[in-house]
């Protein structure tokens, strides 16, 4: 009767120690590491770690490993302190070509880590680090694109001799051509609408004006948006390999936004400040032939308006915009050899090249600025301090322009492709403003609106505490069900041990990340996975009570308990799908445990427990008395049958 | 050891009409905190930043204070968070400023008065971020609700849906009438205790329930409140036991899990405490006002399931 097939024992076997192999990574621990990685133009390789060892063994410190996998060179090192200094050391050594990071990595067992049994990931609230949800101005991004196309409009009809009166960038959105009669009108259409694939064209008849309307077609604003997050996600992972971190993540969430993981990260406010800004370079022309005490009273010019440098003091700058930021596609730090100041060296496309020819070759002699502009994007609020919504309910936003003039040095001789520019304060703000040049320009402006930082000293806290939590709760769960249930008690508790290490070791295998609410859920887990024990303990009391025999009692209180636990989880399992449908972030990491810790309860509390039963009592010919508390009472019922 | 040695069925029915007053007068009760004190939604919802911060000694909060009211912060809230040691810090939105750089000028101005202060956690939320949790969370709510119906209904029959969406949501709001009351913080792990809740106390009801229909099925000569007393006896051992152990669970995190958990480890206590009671209590008078009947629940084709429920 209370037999399993012994096929049926041996599964239940290889899933429990299958289950442990995989749920032992987790104990190991980590150990501190640098990590060399390449960026886009180098690659790690045998020599390259053969020199960073010679460095390290020069300078005495001491390390226990050093490898080369995938992602470049990993070496380990005894303690933290070490582990710094050997940082700072190697990252001079192989200079601002690699990135260099300080790491955590899971002390795995090598024979572990041959059946690819890994520890969970940890999430940022438990090993510390920094999570930016980011959101790209998709708005700032179609502006730009109606500007460009609005220029190319009247490029275009000047060159085929068309004429028009006006081209204007509507500030709903759309681009409107005006003509001054219906001729034009058709022979302007004609030759937009061959060159200009990317929009929708339509005449609009209005009094006395003859009018196109131009749109830009729903495929290529998606398509736009598309590239525009595309190059941001790009631009940001340059910017983060400059930051030094081990393992980023940078990804695309939704249709607008960008989160960015580094764990580990202790300076925050550097990595909101790189990540954070958008910057670019406007070239223009000193305005030389008027006076800047007249515009300084007031007096501005037509077509120059006033900056600041640097230092704060006033320049007049003609309007005309030379070439962009847009235009530069290298940039890189350095020192100018005759007078050994820091410098930025930038490279141009080959428009910009034109352009810097030609002006540099007619203005010798003449001043030539170079203003840093910064875009910041907020959201705007009232004066209550919430969001200001438009019309289709999404926030406004406000950018701002943050803007000074870097240097503003005389044109010595014709410039070409590449040039320098000086002037800067020091090392660190050449490779600053050279970094923020390379990552180029961000193809929209981006807003953090979300920030989680946690500190490394709260992550190891939260471990131990979310750890405790768990412990206790099984702890005190198991003393109860043994003082209550006492053989059969043990049997639950041993089922419910055995749950604790399937979650774990199913977390590893599919490399969930385990965060803080994750670890809640374990605990709750726990508490909630008894109850199918329970439920079985006490039908098999009831059982016994009713005068059944031992054997038949165990039999009905197993028999079906599956449908029955099944039963009462599922709506639990409603309220996980939910919270990881509709949530984000930690609480979806909640659902996850959750909805598997009620999977692997099935599991354990009907299949291990049986088993464990059955071997315990099933093999008994004469069982007289089975050990599950007292159970020697008769109960009469009001009810009758 | 044995706790419930019950020889005869409690005459749970007989009190309903008590119950459900005593159900009924918590509910008003809790609604009428809701609707006055609201809800003290933490940062997750309203946007805003959130600071957690610790020093080498006791920190002197009205030092703190005075510096946040100087960088133009009059109404952060500043208070101790579990130690003396570590400080909690409010910052709400504000108008024009950069938020996402909000922290770094504060703990820039902390540290002139004490270099060795430490920034332990940063939260910031933005303020479209804040509005969507609050619709996903509705969402999320609705979601189970319909899902426990649509599941009871198709178990059982619709009445017994009814009777257990009224008894869980009774939990809900005595749970958000508490946390209204007192003003403690709700924010997002506690909404998911809330949800997690709903889903877990459903099951009692279910196990009653299932009780409910055996008895309807086996005792043909008792009426529905000798057959629903009978149900709720049977299993009211197993009910107490199991709800007994989460909570010695959920107790162990209320008081080893620290300050990250405290609330959310608090929601799910007074979940589960209520959850005994509603579901035993609330559920079954509910369905019994409803007028269940034997013929709700006999099966329409010959039915030869002999459940192996308690």
């Amino acid at each position: 009767m209370n037999k399993y097939p012994l096929w049926k024992y041996l599964l239940i076997l290889v899933i429990v120690v299958i289950g442990f192999v995989y749920a032992l990574p987790n104990i190991y621990g980590e150990y501190p590491a640098v990590q060399i990685s390449p960026t886009r133009t180098t690659k790690v390789d045998q020599a390259l770690l053969a020199r960073v060892e010679g460095k390290l063994k020069q300078s005495n410190i001491a390390y226990t490993a050093a490898a080369l996998d995938e992602q470049g060179a990993r070496i380990r090192f005894v303690d933290t302190e070490t582990q710094i200094h050997a940082r700072d050391l190697i990252q001079n050594e192989v200079g601002d070509k690699y990135v260099v990071a300080l790491n955590l990595l899971p002390a795995t067992p090598a024979w572990l880590a041959v059946v690819n049994a890994r520890p969970m990931y940890l999430g940022l609230d438990l090993r510390g680090g920094v999570h930016f949800l980011m959101q790209v101005d998709t708005a700032a991004v179609l502006k730009k694109a109606e500007e460009n196309y609005t220029d190319d409009m009247r490029r275009i009809l000047r060159e085929k001799k068309v004429q028009y009166l006006t081209v204007n960038r509507l500030e709903r959105g759309g681009i409107e051509i005006r003509f001054r009669d219906k001729a034009e009108r058709e022979k302007g259409l004609e030759v937009v609408r061959k060159e200009l694939l990317d929009l929708e064209f339509s005449e609009i008849e209005r009094s006395g004006d003859f009018v196109i309307s131009a749109q830009m077609k729903p495929t290529s604003v998606t398509e736009k948006n598309r590239f525009a997050l595309e190059q941001n996600i790009t631009s940001l992972q340059n910017r983060v390999n400059e930051l030094g971190v081990a393992e980023p993540i940078i990804q695309q969430q939704g249709q607008d936004r960008i989160v960015v993981q580094l764990p580990g990260v202790q300076d925050t406010a550097k990595a909101k400040e790189i990540l954070g800004r958008t910057a670019t370079l406007e070239i223009m022309m000193v305005d030389e032939e008027h006076d800047l005490a007249g515009a300084l009273s007031g007096q501005i010019p037509a077509g120059s308006k006033l900056y600041k440098m640097r230092d704060g003091r006033p320049i007049l700058l003609k309007n005309r915009l030379i070439y962009s930021g847009d235009n530069i596609i290298d940039s890189a730090p350095g020192f100018d050899s005759q007078s050994s100041t820091p410098i930025v060296s930038i490279t141009l496309d080959a428009r910009g090249a034109a352009i810097n020819q030609r002006v540099t070759g007619e203005n010798v002699g003449k001043r030539m600025a170079v203003n840093y502009v910064e875009i910041k994007s907020d959201t705007k609020l009232d004066e209550q301090g919430r969001p200001v919504l438009d019309a289709n309910g999404r926030p406004v936003r406000v950018t701002r322009r943050v803007e000074e003039v870097i240097t503003a040095p005389v044109i010595r001789s014709q410039l070409g492709k590449r040039f320098q520019i000086e002037g800067l304060d020091s090392v660190q703000e050449a490779n600053e403003l050279s970094l923020l040049l390379r990552a180029g320009a961000f193809a929209a402006p981006v807003e953090i609106i979300e920030e989680r930082t946690v500190g490394p000293s709260l992550g190891a806290d939260n471990i131990a505490k979310g750890f405790q939590s768990i412990w206790v709760g099984f702890a005190a769960i198991a003393l109860f069900m043994i003082v209550y249930y006492v053989v059969f008690g043990f049997i639950s508790v041993a089922a419910l041990a055995v749950n604790v290490v399937l979650l774990v070791a199913l977390l590893s295998m599919l490399q969930a990340t385990l965060t803080l609410p994750g670890m809640a859920a374990i605990a709750l887990t726990v508490g909630m996975a008894i109850d199918a024990n329970v439920l079985i303990n006490e039908r098999i009391r009831e059982e016994l009570r009713n005068g059944n025999t031992p054997q038949a009692s165990i039999y009905a209180g197993y028999e079906r308990a599956f449908g029955t636990i099944f039963d009462s989880n599922v709506t639990t399992l409603i309220a996980g799908l939910a919270l990881f449908l509709f949530g984000s972030g930690a609480v979806r990491g909640f659902a996850v445990v959750l909805c598997l810790g009620i999977m692997t309860s099935m599991f354990s509390a009907v299949m291990v427990s049986r088993a464990m039963a059955n071997l315990l009592y099933g093999g008994r010919r004469k069982l007289e008395k089975i050990s599950i508390g007292n159970t020697a009472w008769k109960e009469t019922s009001l009810a009758q049958g | 050891m044995e706790f419930f040695k019950i020889k005869k069925d409690i005459p749970f029915m007989r009190y309903a009409l008590v119950f459900n007053v005593i159900s009924a007068v918590t509910f008003v009760l809790a609604v009428f905190f809701l609707i006055s004190k609201g809800l003290n939604f933490g940062v997750d919802f309203t946007g805003g930043t959130v600071m957690e911060v610790s020093y080498t000694q006791p920190a002197n909060v009205p030092q703190i204070r005075d510096a946040l009211t100087k960088l133009g912060f009059p109404d952060a809230a500043v208070q101790n968070f579990g130690t003396a040691r570590d400080v909690l810090i409010r910052l709400p939105l504000k108008k024009d400023t950069s938020s996402a750089n909000l922290s770094e000028t504060v703990i820039t101005s902390l540290r002139q008065t004490d270099p060795a202060v430490e920034l332990r956690r940063v939260e910031f939320v933005g303020p479209q971020i804040g509005s969507e949790l609050v619709e996903n969370g509705a969402l999320a709510l609705l979601f189970v609700s319909i899902g426990i119906v649509l599941y009871l209904w198709f178990r059982f029959e619709w009445k017994f849906g009814i009777a257990a969406i009224i008894a869980n949501l009774h939990d809900i709001v005595i749970i958000l009438g508490c946390f209204a009351l007192f003003q403690w913080d709700f924010s997002l792990p506690v909404l998911a205790a809330v949800l997690a809740i709903l889903g877990y106390s459903v099951n009692e009801s279910v196990v009653v329930f299932d009780r409910v229909r055996e008895n309807f099925r086996k005792l043909r000569k008792s009426n529905t409140i000798q057959i629903i007393d009978n149900a709720i006896t049977r299993t009211i051992s197993r009910t107490i036991i199991t709800h007994g152990s989460t909570q010695m669970a959920v107790l162990a995190m209320l008081f080893f899990g620290g300050e990250a958990l405290h609330y959310f480890a608090l929601a799910l206590t007074i979940g589960i405490l209520f959850g005994i009671y509603s579901s035993v209590l609330v559920a079954s008078p509910i369905v019994m006002w409803l007028g269940v009947s034997r013929e709700d629940l006999m099966p329409s084709k010959k039915d030869t399931i002999e459940d192996g429920r308690p």
